[in-house]
């Protein structure tokens, strides 16, 4: 399945993403290329960069040098890690907001299909602010599917959800990609979640792109092709590499 | 921006309690304002012992008989008296904080100025006044307000003393009759009488009789006294009020103090609604995480900027519209000057919310946006009331640079200005520069927001 995916067309391409602040250099030299339909996840430690190269990709923040392109001039639908979403207005209302903004043809049909597809038809009235945290990030979700994205960019989408809440959120994103062709690309701590549900995985660690390939490639880069512990693969890895 | 502005309403509508607060404290502010301004200020409490036996307040003056009560009854048109029987509980009254002075007028009160009006000698009247210095804003105010009305009692009494003194002179002057007591009715011949008499007796005496010289010099001493003592009367009218006040405006619009507190009331209310909404509603973009949303092609920082200026402004320009005309209304000032005022009720509350957005622009959740928003604006209507003359010259102009700095300041000038038909283009000029400096400092300060 991953393979397949990988041989699909080009939808997103970094070349030589460069970032710094000041003295501090929050992005090195990242070029990678995401597939259509391809799950790619970020994964690195504290301070890696990882949000910093999600928010360069979604044209929230300008590079200090290189590039993004995009194959499909659809829009990037983007959803940072706070749910970024208006807690005194209902989830429907959200949603119709949103979709104004992104001048979406067919608002309210719109509206009904994202409320279809993050399971939250029967809580479309209720104020953001008094769901669960599980709940508001699939609203978060929703705002950016709005826009129907070529590309899909999730920053640590299940940090804030419980396990039962968290499968419920990668069989969803799992679908956006297998069903619709969505290239999803998300960032995360959780590196067993990384290695279970996406196609292949980017390494950043002090801003500088240690790793791009498969999680069964960087199981055989990190020397120990038995371990179990893909964690503590992982965790090995970086120190090797001095991070 | 129409769909964030009705976004941003939305949220308005449902937090009440900000609402409330937005539309209760103009209106509250500006009911408060009217009620002060038209009730005038209140009467200081203050024990009165008055110790004149009953009817032996009467005073003789030139023939006629005055009632010193009547001086007292001026006292209580500033004051609310507490009428006590003794010195003592007068004193009383102001240790227990009952009243905020005492005054008390001798038993020998009456006695001393009949001595001091029929220039008899003596120790002159004096009435004793008490106060409690607790408090010394009360001492000054009750202080003040016993001064003054003794004052007017004085130059009313002055006034009297004048009319007998005049009618002594006229008696001197053109004779008729004078009352003494046991005497009774006595005629005075008068200096021009005299003359008269003296003239006519010269006209019988021979050319050369002795007589006729003295006779000349008595009829020429009359005749100049006569004269002289009748300028006399104005010299002695000067007594009462020997320096005349001659008082002309020569800066400002000479407003009257209820304009300019329904205009403070109203600016003030405008301040508060329009830096608060501001600062408040662009902080919560950020607070809510759905700034770098929005900014990321949805809209642009500067039409994000834009909608929160209008909607401060649009929100405080409404409440202080209608406080102003409930002032307007209660206080009677009447309604030309309405479109006036209206327009620079507009262009305060876009100043007022530019530097709002600015405010909102440097704080990251609302609450530090709301508390900076308080800090700055009651130090800036401060130090736009503190008035010419009251600090060093050095300091008040750099007061003035500070407060024309900010709205407020302007937005007063502006606003007296359309109350009293003062000239508009100058403080309207001023208001569009600062909405336009402090648009531009929102705008750069969102150049933080990521």
């Amino acid at each position: 399945m991953a393979a397949s995916r990988m041989d699909a067309p080009e939808a997103l391409r970094a070349e030589a993403l460069c970032k710094t602040y000041g003295a501090r250099r929050a992005l090195e030299d990242v070029s990678f290329v995401a597939a259509q339909g391809e799950l790619l996840a970020i994964i690195g430690p504290n301070g890696a960069g990882k949000t910093t190269l999600l928010q360069i990709l979604a044209g929230a923040l300008a590079p200090t040098a290189g590039r993004v392109s995009l194959v499909d001039h659809r829009e990037v639908g983007w959803v940072p890690q706070q749910p970024a979403i208006y807690s005194k207005l209902s989830v429907r209302e959200n949603l119709r907001l949103f979709a104004r903004l992104e001048k979406v043809a067919d608002v309210d049909g719109t509206v009904i299909r994202m409320l279809e597809l993050s399971g939250l038809s029967e809580r479309a009235g209720d104020a953001v602010g008094n769901l669960s945290g599980g709940n508001r990030q699939r609203v978060n979700i929703a705002v950016g599917l709005l826009g129907d994205p070529a590309v899909l960019l999730l920053d640590e989408p299940s940090s804030s959800l419980d396990p039962r809440q968290r499968e419920r959120l990668w069989d969803f994103v799992s679908a956006l990609a297998r069903d619709g062709g969505t290239t999803v690309v998300y960032s995360t701590h959780n590196v067993v979640e990384a290695e279970r549900h996406a196609d292949r995985l980017l390494v950043l660690a002090d801003g500088e792109l240690l790793f791009d390939g498969t999680p069964a490639e960087l199981e055989r880069a990190t020397g120990e092709h038995d371990a179990i512990d893909f964690e503590g693969a992982f965790v090995r890895f970086l120190r090797v590499r001095g991070h | 921006m129409h769909w964030l502005l009705l976004k941003d309403l939305q949220i308005l509508r449902r937090s009440p309690l900000l609402v409330g607060l937005l539309v209760l404290y103009p209106l509250v502010v500006a009911l408060l304002a009217g009620t002060a301004l038209s009730s005038g200020p209140s009467k200081p409490k203050v024990a009165f012992a008055n110790l004149v036996a009953p009817g032996e307040a009467k005073i003789e003056l030139g023939g006629r008989r005055l009632d010193a009560t009547a001086y007292a009854a001026e006292l209580f048109k500033a004051v609310d008296p507490i009428e006590v029987a003794t010195r003592e509980q007068a004193i009383a009254k102001v240790r227990s904080g009952e009243a905020l002075g005492a005054l008390v007028i001798p038993a020998d009160v009456i006695e001393r100025l009949q001595g001091t009006l029929a220039l008899g000698g003596g120790e002159p009247p004096t009435v004793e006044v008490y106060f409690s210095a607790e408090n010394p804003l009360k001492q000054r105010y009750v202080e003040a307000t016993i001064d003054a009305t003794l004052a007017d009692a004085n130059k009313a009494l002055s006034a009297e003393i004048f009319k007998a003194a005049a009618g002594y002179l006229n008696l001197i002057v053109a004779g008729g009759k004078l009352s003494l007591p046991l005497v009774g009715d006595v005629d005075i011949l008068g200096l021009r009488n005299t003359q008269t008499i003296i003239d006519a007796a010269i006209t019988g005496l021979p050319q050369d009789a002795d007589a006729r010289v003295a006779l000349q010099q008595v009829s020429r001493f009359a005749r100049l006294a006569a004269e002289n003592l009748d300028v006399s009367k104005p010299i002695l009218a000067s007594i009462g009020t020997p320096v005349a006040v001659d008082e002309q405006v020569i800066s400002g619009s000479g407003t009257s103090l209820d304009v300019f507190g329904v205009e403070v009331a109203v600016v003030v209310s405008l301040m508060f609604v329009g830096l608060l909404l501001a600062a408040g509603m662009l902080a919560l973009e950020r607070e809510e995480h759905a700034f770098g949303r929005l900014v990321r092609g949805l809209v642009s920082r500067t039409g994000l900027l834009a909608e929160k200026i209008v909607l401060a402004g649009l929100c405080a320009w409404s409440l202080a519209a209608v406080m102003l005309a409930l002032l307007v209304g209660f206080l009677d000032l009447g309604w030309a000057q309405t479109p006036e005022w209206l327009i620079v009720l507009a262009f305060a509350a876009l100043a007022f919310g530019a530097l709002g957005a600015a405010i909102g622009g440097l704080t990251r959740d609302v609450r530090a946006a709301s508390l900076l928003a308080f800090m700055l604006a009651l130090p800036i209507a401060a130090l736009a009331l503190v008035p010419a003359g009251a600090v060093d010259g050095a300091l008040y102009d750099l007061i003035a640079i500070v407060s024309g700095a900010f709205p407020f300041k302007p937005a007063l000038n502006a606003l007296d200005a359309a109350l009293t038909g003062g000239a508009l283009l100058a403080p309207l000029g001023h208001l569009a520069a600062l909405s336009a400096a402090f648009a531009l400092v929102a705008r750069l300060s969102l150049r933080r927001f990521a």
